[in-house]
């Protein structure tokens, strides 16, 4: 082949279709591809609520954005440089955000008189035809019709044959960037297993899409993007939600406990449910609930017996949870509840990511009721978040909120895959025998005898001889657990189960903070999924001279001891968000610090430019 | 992760326990002369015959008078809050399967905030007993109706009567798939006794209806059915494979309707004979509806059939999964998938 290749150092495509095109299996197998290939990959899913909006629709349609690059990356990338759009309704959707010069593949087939007024286009107007593509560069493919044609030795039905089309544009772009492409064949194989013949058919579909674009002169040579440097290792592509279960199983595994979760379905948090359900082998079960409150009554029960107890749901659901987490804050037992946020108030915009539940998860509760909050950064990150809240859960004999957000928990980025023995220990030290001594000097059990060190209550569970005892949501006498009204005491418990949760901030690690040439005096202090917009803005910023550091929190509750210290270093801090400032509120509150705060609701990420703007701008006014 | 479970069952006790055993050290708190004492003494004087260890019976109760049960017998206990009993439950229950656990709840607590509860467990079948105290009123809140309360209950919140139609628990259990139900009352310690027996001998969810006086806020509620001179007139006492008779030496019969149901015969009727065990739910529903037929108020095991439990079912099949896949390697589930090796640059140490 004669054609030049270009090279490039890093590309941003969008995938876009129905609802019904996979467009989210062909983002998919592209990721996978990418990182086999070696680049460092950022993904972001971007799908309607409506399981199938009417099909050719603007809500039908669903996206799936990659950044993949020859260096690391953090984000799926503020804008695509391709576009793949499978009918006038994809095109359409996603036009608004495109530059100029991107290049955009048509499937020609789809653009029908019918389907463009479906699209909202004026009758008799295309889009490919009146001149508003112009300034992009154009790639008018038949797919539908080249597909049918390359699958016409297998006898499908027209419509099955031409469900075949995602994968021939799928090998269209795995021509156009050298993907390898020896694991997609591999997993159509698997998928279809049952079916060969539709295996086959998909693998020829594939195929024909890669070798037209070998022979067509339209897309030159194709591009590069050479392997990224990373750390030595063994890696994965790995989404949040798949990252986060798994943490839970390590976790369980590490304690040495069986793993129970209760949970209700719900958007964007089903998947966690789901990849537990597949692990049973593991001594996991999971309890589909009548509702969200059962979810994690369950989990709480399950606790009581000596299990890990774990609830997994989203902002709606965990509002429904309140009252439990209560009882959990009393009862002193190890649960953790999993919020994957969403967009809100009320249903909201449940496939757009928000981080919006974070005062929910301080403070949603009635009385003064302490649980320790964390937050995961990056879709692999929700495996060591997930591990570091069963870790609190369990040491401090607490309900753990761990958040989540709708970005992670369907985002996919490479993950080094941890050895077993990297984790922490876990121990749940049950109580096995007495603890005290009564009045008369007979030994004796008191369930709320706490650890001098770490304030935790023994874990005494039903079966253990000589440790029966009555738990409940009434306030206790401190150590003997006893039910108590008293004024002093109940000052003392709820002072003491404050007590609890700071201790932990005793036995977390100092802040990272980055800030390479060392003499910046604005800093950017994120929470959550803006860990990797945040990044990338601060790595533009840098590359154009400018200095700012970064440090990002897990715990939100305990803040970690050097926070404070922290922020009185910089000049300046600034605190985005994908709320309206419901950390910036809290630092404010807490430290004497002049937080500035940056604030988006859209239901997506921050985009990496907005970022950098901001940054330049209060940098430039120190 | 080892396959053998967290705890090992406890052995049964050496010396049979007495009630003394599982009387805790708490001060009872109910109002004097409130039903609840002659149930917890019942119950007291029956957990010995369980043969189990004071350690592996687990008491869950959710709010309410009868709530503070847990707190008054010497065995693991949780009371927990309004209406939720019977999902902790389960989630202890599911993950213990070698615990005898028991709900106690009242009419308030396990038919109004938690009746979505009580349903989903009696259909599933999990291995709980679930005692329900029925006083037709609220009494911790002190004194509002509940959704067993006769419509037009003049109460706090309804000083010109109620107006709502009230639950038959025992139709609504029924009607929920449980497979075990039945009633009985506070004052009658031997028939109480007997049917929390029938109820911790069967396998799945039990409810146990138990007509329970709030001598405060609903005096006299269950008075017929109690009272030498009325409760023969107004009691039919259930008895598997008997012909139903009630009245002062069983005169009176209970017979087949033409509708469909059951109502009271005359004397020389050929009684219909009470079959507990029989799979169709529907004679134990005609059952729980014969006062409204004009009947009496049976008392004793409605329905007992037995069916697969829930967390039978969960241990078999978590058995059967690991059989077949052997326990789980978490190192082999971190790096299952497509992965690719990233190797050490050329000199340096490989990790
Ligand atoms: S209010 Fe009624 S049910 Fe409650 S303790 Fe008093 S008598 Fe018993």
């Amino acid at each position: 082949m004669s054609q030049r290749v270009t090279s490039v150092s890093r590309v941003v495509i969008r995938f876009a279709g129905d609802s019904g095109d996979g467009m989210q299996l062909v983002g998919d197998r592209f990721t996978a591809q990418s990182t086999l290939f070696g680049n460092d990959v950022s993904t972001f899913p971007d799908f309607p609520a409506e399981i199938r909006a009417p099909g050719g629709t603007l809500p039908g349609v669903s996206a799936f954005q990659i950044q993949f690059a020859d260096h690391s990356v953090s984000t799926p990338g503020d804008a695509a440089d391709v576009l793949v759009a499978m009918n006038p309704a994809a095109l359409r959707a996603n036009l608004g955000g495109l530059p100029r010069g991107a290049d955009v593949i048509v499937d020609t087939d789809e653009f029908t008189g019918r389907n463009l007024v479906k699209a909202g286009y004026p009758a008799g107007v295309s889009p490919l035809a009146d001149g508003s593509l112009a300034g992009y560069r154009v790639h008018a493919v038949a797919l539908t019709a080249l597909t049918v044609g390359a699958l016409r030795s297998f006898d499908l039905p027209r419509r099955d044959a031409e469900r075949g089309r995602n994968m021939f544009a799928l090998g269209l772009l795995s021509w156009m960037y050298h993907r390898p492409t020896e694991a997609t064949v591999a997993f159509l194989r698997e998928k279809f297993a049952r079916r060969p013949e539709l295996a086959a058919a998909n693998v020829a579909a594939f195929t024909a899409g890669w070798n037209y674009g070998e022979t067509t002169e339209s897309f030159g040579g194709g591009y590069r993007v050479a392997s990224a440097p990373r750390e030595p290792g063994r890696y994965r592509t790995i989404t949040g939600n798949r990252a986060l279960a798994y943490g839970l199983i390590a976790a369980a595994d590490r304690a040495g406990l069986p793993l129970f979760l209760g949970s209700y379905p719900i958007t964007p948090a089903s998947d966690i449910l789901h990849e537990l359900s597949r692990q049973r082998h593991f001594g996991v079960t999971t309890f589909q609930a009548e509702d969200e409150i059962a979810g994690i009554g369950a989990a709480l029960g399950a606790s009581f017996g000596g299990s890990l107890g774990v609830t997994t749901t989203s902002g709606p659901g965990l509002a429904l949870k309140s009252e439990t987490i209560g009882l959990a804050v009393s009862l002193e037992l190890p649960l953790v509840i999993v919020d994957v946020q969403r967009g809100g108030p009320s249903t909201g915009l449940p496939t757009k990511t928000e981080q919006s539940d974070l005062l929910q998860a301080l403070y949603g509760r009635n009385g003064e009721s302490p649980v320790p909050v964390l937050a995961a950064s990056s879709p692999g990150d929700c495996f060591g978040a997930a591990v570091e809240a069963v870790r609190i859960a369990v040491t401090y004999r607490t309900p753990v909120v761990l958040l989540s957000d709708g970005y992670l928990a369907n985002g996919s980025e490479p993950w080094r895959v941890p050895e077993v023995d990297e984790l922490p220990v876990i121990a749940p030290a049950f109580a096995t025998g007495p603890n005290a001594v009564d009045a008369d000097g007979t030994p004796c059990f008191q369930p709320y005898l706490r650890d001098p060190d770490t304030l935790a209550r023994p874990w005494a569970v039903p079966g253990t001889p000589g440790l029966e005892h009555r738990v409940g949501g009434l306030e206790k006498a401190d150590r003997t657990g006893e039910i108590s009204y008293d004024a002093a005491n109940h000052d003392h418990m709820v002072r003491t189960r404050r007590a609890k949760v700071d201790r932990i901030a005793r036995g977390l690690p100092p802040l990272v903070v980055d800030d390479p040439g060392g003499r910046a005096e604005v800093l950017v202090l994120g929470w959550g999924s803006t860990a990797g917009p945040i990044a990338a803005a601060c790595t533009e910023v840098r590359a154009a001279g400018g200095a700012v550091a970064r440090a990002h929190l897990r715990h939100l509750d305990p803040f970690p001891a050097d926070l404070g210290e922290l922020l009185g270093r910089y000049r300046r801090v600034l605190v985005p968000e994908m709320n309206l400032g419901q950390l910036a509120g809290l630092l404010r509150a807490r430290y004497p610090v002049d937080v500035e705060s940056l604030t988006q609701v859209r239901g997506m990420p921050f985009k990496v430019a907005e970022l950098r703007t901001a940054i330049e701008k209060v940098a430039a006014d120190v | 992760m080892s396959d053998t479970p967290l705890l090992t069952i406890a052995e049964r006790p050496a010396s049979p326990p007495s009630a003394r055993d599982f009387r805790s050290d708490q001060e009872v708190r109910w109002c004097p002369g409130c039903g609840d004492y002659a149930i917890l003494a019942a119950v007291q004087g029956f957990l010995p015959e369980l043969g189990l260890r004071r350690e592996n019976i687990v008491f869950v109760s959710g709010i309410g008078c009868s709530s503070r049960f847990p707190y008054y017998l010497d065995t693991y206990g949780m009371h927990s809050i309004h209406g939720r009993a019977p999902a902790i439950a389960t989630g202890l229950a599911v993950s213990r399967p070698d615990l005898s656990v028991w709900v106690v709840t009242g009419d308030g607590d396990a038919l109004s905030i938690g009746g979505n509860h009580l349903i989903h467990a009696l259909r599933r079948n999990v291995n709980l007993k679930i005692l329900l105290f029925n006083n037709r009123i609220y009494g911790l809140t002190k004194g509002q109706y509940s959704p067993t309360s006769e419509t037009g209950k003049i109460t706090k919140s309804t000083p010109e009567g109620s107006l709502d139609h009230p639950f038959n628990p025992v139709s609504l259990a029924l009607g929920a798939e449980a497979g075990f139900v039945a009633r009985t009352l506070d004052s009658d310690r031997k028939h109480l006794t007997s049917v929390l027996r029938a109820a911790a001998a069967h396998e799945g969810t039990a409810l146990v209806e138990i007509y329970q006086n709030c001598n405060i806020f609903n005096d006299g509620a269950f008075e017929r059915l109690k009272a030498p001179g009325t409760r023969d007139e107004h009691v039919l006492r259930l008895e598997h494979g008997a012909p139903m008779r009630y009245g002062p030496a069983g005169v009176r019969t209970v017979v087949r309707d033409p509708g469909g149901g059951l109502r009271p015969g005359a004397a020389d009727d050929a009684a219909v004979v009470h079959d507990a065990h029989t799979s169709d739910p529907v004679p134990a529903f005609a059952l729980s509806r014969l006062p409204e037929a004009g009947g009496p108020t049976p008392i004793g095991v409605f329905r007992s059939v037995r069916r697969p439990t829930y967390d039978g079912a969960v241990a078999e099949q978590g058995r059967r999964v690991r059989a077949a896949r052997g326990p789980g390697s978490v190192a082999d589930l971190l790096g299952g998938g497509d992965t690719w090796t990233v190797p050490a640059p050329f000199g340096s140490e490989a990790r």
